[in-house]
């Protein structure tokens, strides 16, 4: 089987983000992989090594994405494709990142796709179905359980809490959700074997891919963090009077009515 | 002095795989093992199963062939998650014994075994309750009987044999009387436990002040089979030896990650704490220690660096070794210290975990050598100042 695993690079939301002149700090912010390609790598590997095939995952962006790759290596993915953009554009959005995956994966004949339901970044959800729309090929997306019998994949996918169960065909592309699986960590043996295997390196040049057909379509106006949490406040005295002054300040303070 | 960008590189995707191992087991599961004094089977499999117990290992025997650098990480990594490395340290290095003064036999039958976890070497058998850190004096005797050596004798604080399979034991096989030297007559054994105990072996565990399954051991006629002696007869101190450089980087790590952990929470509460309308961190008095202790872990890790190096190059690195020891175990114990401070009364109450944190870094003062040995070696070795004992 021949499985492809679509990576992003995010820095990671439980450590400290700054944001200054309408950016992303980028010193100082840890990055990892997106925690929902984590699960597609993790399924990835568990079809390969239940059905034979190869693993070999994709990203794209800068050099420094190259350490998200490695792990993903380290985890037991096979080969690692790194497309690096970093001189041809400044701006990618979903449309150029979908652009440029489905003109790589094109011509790969892939059985399985696989990515994370949303990049914890943007939060679009929107790369995965792009891709197989351009590839002409089925997607399912936040799924939570893969079962695949010849050409046939069963899959529940999860739909707002509840789960739907469906049956598709192969070639397909699938996004994760959480719940899929546990994501294993590298192993020590893990690492040092990724340090063998392949991790190449193409540029846009490679794929024939003129920039200015993947120009980002969207731009960003701003960026800025959740407005700081401030202390409730609590009411004190008789009964009457709290509601008496709830009422005063929701008309004075709140302004709601 | 700087290390090679790729070598930066791999040190740091050790760090980050050791995190999440460890990430798993939080404050509360080193809390619950330390209250009833209990083992963390489960962190030490996590760990033996992603492989990094086996890091020393060569790739030959199912190991990952690594050197003292990266296995100094991935300790340091452990004790700066506020987890103890000293459950399993053993497992890494012990196994240095056999790899180094082993026939190609023992370390075909062992080491591998070893690498997966299946077997576990993780028992050092040297102290004697007479003789302590007069280790050639050592009363413990082995007897050579046709295929076997008869062993009697006494040992104590000897660490996770309730946990271990195998044990290195030293012993001496020919009287004091009977050599030139003290350090001759020595020899090294390694003893299988889970058939000695029983059969002239009896464990008794040592309660501690900080969890660390240490134990006594009464040997009354103990049968080992002669295979089991590890090199040659009676140079069992020199192989010991060989391997305390290895040991004295690792335990040095275990403390810079120590102070690591100790520093961040420290300054975290010192930050958080606001008392008189300012936290305290804002007070010279507070800032300035936990700034000293900081200044020191950093220089401490220099020394430990440099020990490594010299280490992985083949290179001679007896002083560096020892320094890194002594000045990484001070600088633990300072922070630890530094940040019992600064939590006021909320150090000693134990869902801080600072009290335990404190507690374990300090055996690293005693154990596994004592902070005055390591000026001794100094004075002697390095400064050529007579011996002093
Ligand atoms: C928790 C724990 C785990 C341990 N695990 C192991 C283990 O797994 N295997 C093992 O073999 N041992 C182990 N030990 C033993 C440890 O290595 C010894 O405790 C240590 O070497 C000191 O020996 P001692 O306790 O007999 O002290 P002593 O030798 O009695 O020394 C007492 C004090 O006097 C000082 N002193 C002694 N002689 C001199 C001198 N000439 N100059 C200056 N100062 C001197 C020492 O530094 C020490 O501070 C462990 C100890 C502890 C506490």
């Amino acid at each position: 089987m021949n499985i492809f695993v679509l990576v992003k690079r995010t820095f990671d939301t439980e450590e400290k983000i700054v944001v200054t002149g309408g950016a992303i700090q980028e010193d100082g912010a840890e990055f990892i992989i997106n925690p929902y390609d984590e699960y597609a790598i993790e399924e990835a590997i568990q079809v390969r090594d239940a059905q034979g095939g190869e693993v070999t995952v994709v990203t794209l962006g800068g050099e420094d994405a190259e350490k998200q790759l490695r792990t993903a290596l380290a985890m037991g993915a096979d080969k690692a494709v790194l497309i690096n953009t970093e001189d041809d554009l400044d701006e990618l959005d979903q449309f150029s990142a979908a652009y440029i995956l489905a003109e790589y994966l094109k011509d790969k004949e892939a059985d399985l796709i696989l990515g994370g339901n949303v990049a914890i970044d943007g939060g679009s959800g929107q790369v995965g179905p792009r891709v197989a729309e351009l590839l002409g090929i089925n997607y399912v997306t936040t799924i939570t359980k893969l079962e695949i019998d010849g050409k046939t994949v069963k899959i529940v996918r999860d739909v707002e809490g509840d789960s739907e169960v469906l049956e598709a065909e192969l070639p397909l592309l699938v996004t994760a959700q959480q719940g899929l699986n546990e994501p294993r960590y590298p192993s020590l043996p893990g690492i040092m074997k990724a340090k063998k295997k392949p991790l190449e390196e193409l540029e846009l040049d490679d794929l024939d891919i003129d920039e200015d057909d993947v120009k980002a379509k969207t731009t960003t106006v701003e960026i800025y963090l959740p407005a700081q949490k401030v202390a409730g406040r609590v009411l004190e005295g008789d009964l009457s009077d709290q509601v008496k002054e709830l009422v005063s300040l929701l008309h004075s303070e709140a302004k709601v009515v | 002095m700087l290390l090679a960008d790729e070598k930066v590189a791999f040190l740091e995707e050790l760090r980050q795989s050791v995190r999440a191992v460890c990430k798993a087991f939080s404050d509360t599961y080193w809390r619950e093992i330390d209250e009833h004094q209990a083992y963390p089977t489960e962190f030490v499999k996590a760990l033996t199963d992603a492989g990094f117990l086996a890091a020393l290992i060569p790739e030959e025997y199912g190991g990952s062939g690594l050197g003292i650098t990266e296995a100094s990480v991935i300790l340091e990594e452990i004790n700066r998650s506020g987890g103890n490395s000293g459950a399993c340290h053993a497992q890494m290095y012990t196994m240095g014994t056999i790899l180094r003064h082993g026939s190609d036999n023992q370390k075909r039958m062992y080491l591998p075994k070893i690498a997966d976890g299946s077997l576990r070497l993780q028992a050092f058998g040297v102290t004697e309750p007479n003789t302590g850190t007069d280790t050639t004096n050592l009363k413990t005797t082995a007897v050579r009987q046709g295929d076997h050596y008869i062993v009697n004798g006494q040992k104590v604080f000897i660490s996770r044999t309730e946990h271990s399979d195998l044990m290195i034991l030293l012993v001496r096989t020919t009287p004091v009387e009977q050599v030139t030297k003290k350090s001759e007559g020595l020899s090294v054994l390694l003893v299988d436990l889970r058939e000695a105990v029983g059969n002239g072996l009896e464990i008794r565990p040592i309660k501690t002040m900080m969890n660390h399954s240490t134990t006594e051991l009464f040997i009354e006629n103990l049968k080992v089979p002669v295979e089991n002696l590890i090199g040659e007869e009676g140079k069992g101190f020199r192989y010991i030896l060989d391997g305390m450089n290895a040991e004295r980087i690792l335990i040095a790590s275990e403390c810079i990650g120590d102070g690591r952990w100790f520093i961040e929470r420290a300054t975290n509460y010192a930050n958080d704490r606001v008392i008189f309308n300012r936290p305290i961190s804002q007070n010279q008095g507070i800032q300035f220690p936990i700034a000293r202790a900081f200044i020191n872990i950093e220089a401490a890790d220099l020394m430990r660096v440099k020990a490594a190096q010299l280490f992985d190059e083949g290179k001679s690195c007896g002083a560096e070794a020892n320094m890194s020891k002594l000045l990484a175990a001070d600088a633990s114990w300072e922070a630890a210290n530094v940040t019992l401070q600064t939590h006021g009364g909320y150090g000693f109450a134990t869902e801080y975990d600072i009290e335990r944190k404190f507690k374990e870094t300090r055996l690293y003062q005693v154990a596994p050598i004592s902070t005055n040995l390591i000026l001794s070696f100094v004075g002697e070795h390095v400064l050529k100042m007579p011996k002093s004992y």
